[in-house]
This record gives C-alpha cells, sequence and structure tokens, in this order.
C-alpha cells in the first residue's frame, strides 16, 4: 500500500462523507476557523503596517515583532494556552493569530514603503489629505504585495489549524490526528490530502482577488 | 521537587542536550535547503520560464502541512529525526529561492557588464559579483527560512518524540508540569531570536560595503 492507495480508499469510503465526522462537517469547521483567525490578524496587522509602511517609521520595531511571532511555536503555543486557558476557542486562535501576523505586518510595510515615491509626492501636491493619498494612491500600487502577505498568512493558518484537533477541536486535522492515535493511515492520509487540497484552494482564490482587485496598470508596471 | 530546568528522566536528554538537539534539527534543513536553493535559482535567473513553476511547486509543497508530510515520511523513515528534517528543508524552499532570485537579479547590468568586461567568466562573476551582492537579500530570506524552521521542530513530537525541546510540551501535560511547556515555548523562542540576530551579524560581516576582495567567498 503506498500513500495513493491510502488516499483512495480513504475517500472511497462512504462512511467519510456524512455525519459530524464527515468531510463536509470538517471542511466546514476548518474553513471557519481558519477565515476567523485570518480575519483577527488581518485587523491587527494591515491598519498598524500600513500606518508604519505610510510614515515609514518603526520598521525595526515592526521587525523585531514580527521575527519574535514567527520564533514563537504554534504548536508550543498551543499547548501553553490550553493548559493556562483551559478548553475552549481561544486557546486555538492565539497561536493561529500569532503565526499569521508577522508576514501581514512586514509584507504591508514593505509593499506601502517601497511605493514609487513621485505619485505620492504628486498626490500631496495637488492637496490630497494624507489619509486619501495612503488609500487611494499607495494602497492600489501595494496591492499585489499586500495580498501576496495575506497569502502567506491565509495558507500557514489553513495548514497549522489542524493543530485544532490536538485539543479536541473540529476540522481536518481531526483525521490526522485520529488516525495517527488509531494507527489508521488511510485517515491520516486522506486528511493530509484534504488540508493540502484546502491550502491550494487557498492559493486560487487569492490569485482570483488578485485579478479582480489590482488595477491593470499597477498589474503591467510589477 | 525540580527546578525549572530539570527535565524527566524519559526526555533522555538534559536541557542543554535539548537544545542541541533542536538547533540540529532546525538547522541542517535549511542548510540543505540553501545549497539546493542556489543552483536551483541560478536557473531560475537563467531561463526565466523555469521560475513561475518553481515558485508554483515550492508553493504547493508549502501548503501540504507538515504532519502530514511526517507521515508520509514515516514509511520511509520510521519516527526519526530525518523525517522531521525532510519537510522542514521542502519549507525553506519557498522562502529561499524567491530571495536568491530576486537578489541576484537585482545586480545592475551595468555590474555584470563590467565583470564581463574585466573578463570574468560565469563561474567567477557568479561567486565574486552576484552573489555579494545578492547576500543581503539571501540573508533576509535565510533568517525566515531559520526562525521558522526552529519553531516548527516541536511539531515532531507527535511522531514519537522527535520534536526536540518540542517533546518538553508532551511531558508537561503527562507529568501536569506546565512550567515545562512555558519553559519548551520560551527556549523556542529565544533560540529563534537568537538565530535571527546571528544572522544579521553574518550579514554585517560579509556586506562590508564597499567590498573588499577576498572577504565574500
Amino acid at each position: 500500500m503506498n500513500v495513493l492507495d491510502f488516499a483512495r480508499a480513504f475517500f472511497s469510503d462512504s462512511a467519510h462523507w456524512h455525519g459530524y465526522d464527515g468531510i463536509p462537517t470538517r471542511f466546514a469547521e476548518h474553513i471557519r476557523y481558519s477565515l476567523e483567525a485570518l480575519l483577527i490578524a488581518a485587523v491587527i496587522a494591515l491598519p498598524v503596517g500600513l500606518l508604519t509602511g505610510h510614515t515609514g517609521r518603526g520598521g525595526n520595531a515592526l521587525a523585531l515583532i514580527a521575527t519574535a511571532g514567527r520564533a514563537l511555536p504554534s504548536f508550543g503555543l498551543l499547548v501553553l494556552m490550553f493548559t493556562w486557558i483551559g478548553f475552549g476557542m481561544l486557546p486555538v486562535m492565539i497561536p493561529l493569530v500569532v503565526l499569521a501576523v508577522p508576514p501581514i505586518l512586514v509584507t504591508t510595510y514593505e509593499a506601502v514603503r517601497s511605493v514609487d515615491p513621485s505619485p505620492v509626492d504628486a498626490a500631496r501636491g495637488m492637496g490630497m489629505p494624507e489619509a486619501r493619498v495612503l488609500l487611494q494612491v499607495e494602497v492600489p500600487v501595494a496591492l499585489p504585495l499586500i495580498l501576496g502577505g495575506l497569502r502567506t498568512a491565509a495558507i500557514q493558518i489553513v495548514s497549522t489549524a489542524t493543530i485544532a484537533a490536538y485539543i479536541s477541536f473540529g476540522g481536518l486535522g481531526r483525521y490526522i490526528i485520529d488516525g495517527l492515535y488509531q494507527k489508521n493511515y488511510e485517515k491520516v492520509v486522506g486528511g493530509a490530502t484534504l488540508v493540502a487540497g484546502l491550502a491550494l484552494a487557498t492559493l486560487a482564490v487569492f490569485w482570483a482577488v488578485s485579478r479582480l482587485t489590482v488595477s491593470p496598470g499597477v498589474r503591467r508596471g510589477g | 521537587m525540580s527546578g525549572f530546568f530539570d527535565l524527566p528522566s524519559d526526555l533522555q536528554h538534559s536541557w542543554q542536550g535539548l537544545v542541541g538537539l533542536h538547533l540540529r534539527e532546525a538547522l541542517l534543513p535549511v542548510l540543505a535547503g540553501l545549497l539546493v536553493s542556489l543552483p536551483v535559482a541560478q536557473l531560475c535567473v537563467r531561463f526565466r520560464w523555469i521560475y513561475p513553476p518553481v515558485l508554483g511547486v515550492t508553493t504547493v509543497l508549502y501548503a501540504v502541512p507538515s504532519l502530514a508530510f511526517f507521515v508520509v515520511l514515516i514509511d520511509y523513515f520510521g519516527q526519526s529525526e530525518t523525517t522531521v528534517m525532510i519537510p522542514l528543508a521542502l519549507y525553506s524552499l519557498v522562502v529561499l529561492i524567491p530571495s536568491i532570485v530576486d537578489g541576484v537579479r537585482s545586480v545592475p547590468p551595468e555590474t555584470l557588464a563590467a565583470a564581463q568586461a574585466m573578463g570574468f567568466g560565469p563561474v567567477r562573476r557568479y561567486f565574486q559579483v552576484q552573489l555579494p551582492i545578492a547576500v543581503p537579500a539571501i540573508i533576509a530570506g535565510l533568517r525566515v527560512a531559520t526562525v521558522s524552521s526552529i519553531s516548527l521542530v516541536s511539531v515532531g513530537m507527535l511522531i514519537g518524540n522527535q520534536g526536540a525541546l518540542g517533546n518538553m510540551l508532551y511531558a508537561a501535560q503527562t507529568y501536569h508540569r506546565p512550567a515545562l511547556a512555558v519553559n519548551a515555548v520560551l527556549t523556542i523562542a529565544a533560540l529563534g531570536i537568537l538565530a535571527d540576530a546571528a544572522l544579521v551579524l553574518v550579514r554585517l560581516l560579509l556586506t562590508p560595503w564597499m567590498p573588499r576582495k577576498g572577504t565574500t567567498r
């Protein structure tokens, strides 16, 4: 039996397709955890990244925060938060948000800072207030990079949300963790395939979003 | 009964031993990743059409969760360090290849032309001109890859205690000693930050612009 056989066995078993432990349910749970974490991380990191990028200050502090965030092991943080806070969604969300903030923060900062200064100066010269300079000139030009940061964060969240299952939550990690304990390879491989598939779908979604939102002029230039 | 750094004997290592093990399990994959990335990136620079598919493949590999990788690799390497290190090496590619390609591409064409005019062959030009100029970008990539790798090793705990410092997380739960989990998380984070600082130092040493010949490889 190789990996492909395991995967085939998993997906052809109809018991895996319905019920509370069925693929649709686990899929929905996984997507919900991931979206929640991404949303929280974006709400924290995007404004900070945009502002610091706009003013060009605080780059070193950001780099330090990002390194610290990356250095904290998600899995260790999960176990630690679980022992401190106890059962709940918070011990899952904290590691995922800590994981996702650094890429969003750093790329947003870099993206806004590296916008060509001449259109920015032109906008200022035309009398645009700073907020509009940021939102109507810098953000559209920096958008491809900003989306790239969000994409990295989203992929990391999707593949790491599997750890939620370690503290008895659902999501696709359920199959991997349960399979490991039950020595049921079909389940593990099936779960892994689903997570990888979801991560790839995330890539596709971001590609589509960037096609739709990045202005054609910026795309040509970049 | 036991201090912050006293570990249960079933971990089979002292705290220092685990730190060493952790560094080895985290840094060897990044080194391997760098050795693979350099030639691959060079190919991507030479033949532009390779770059998008290479990026695609590395992104896809990166999207596969580490746990899934471990499970597949257990079939071939058992519950060993190798099983933990192979995925980490693959993950490092997604950061390293683009940063090396960007770094090498950022070398101004005039500089390359000047090197050629001075009689540099392609090999010498690569090692003495392109690579040194790309050092800041490469180190930037290495920093991200190294820090992520150090924090990812701990997941190896799930496959038969191969997670070095991560194994303390399991011990923390079985022996009800949350201090062990605190110790693990803090030590791993500290290792990551120290490794990051060390790489910054390496960059400062490697790029004493204006360039003095000989210091950079």
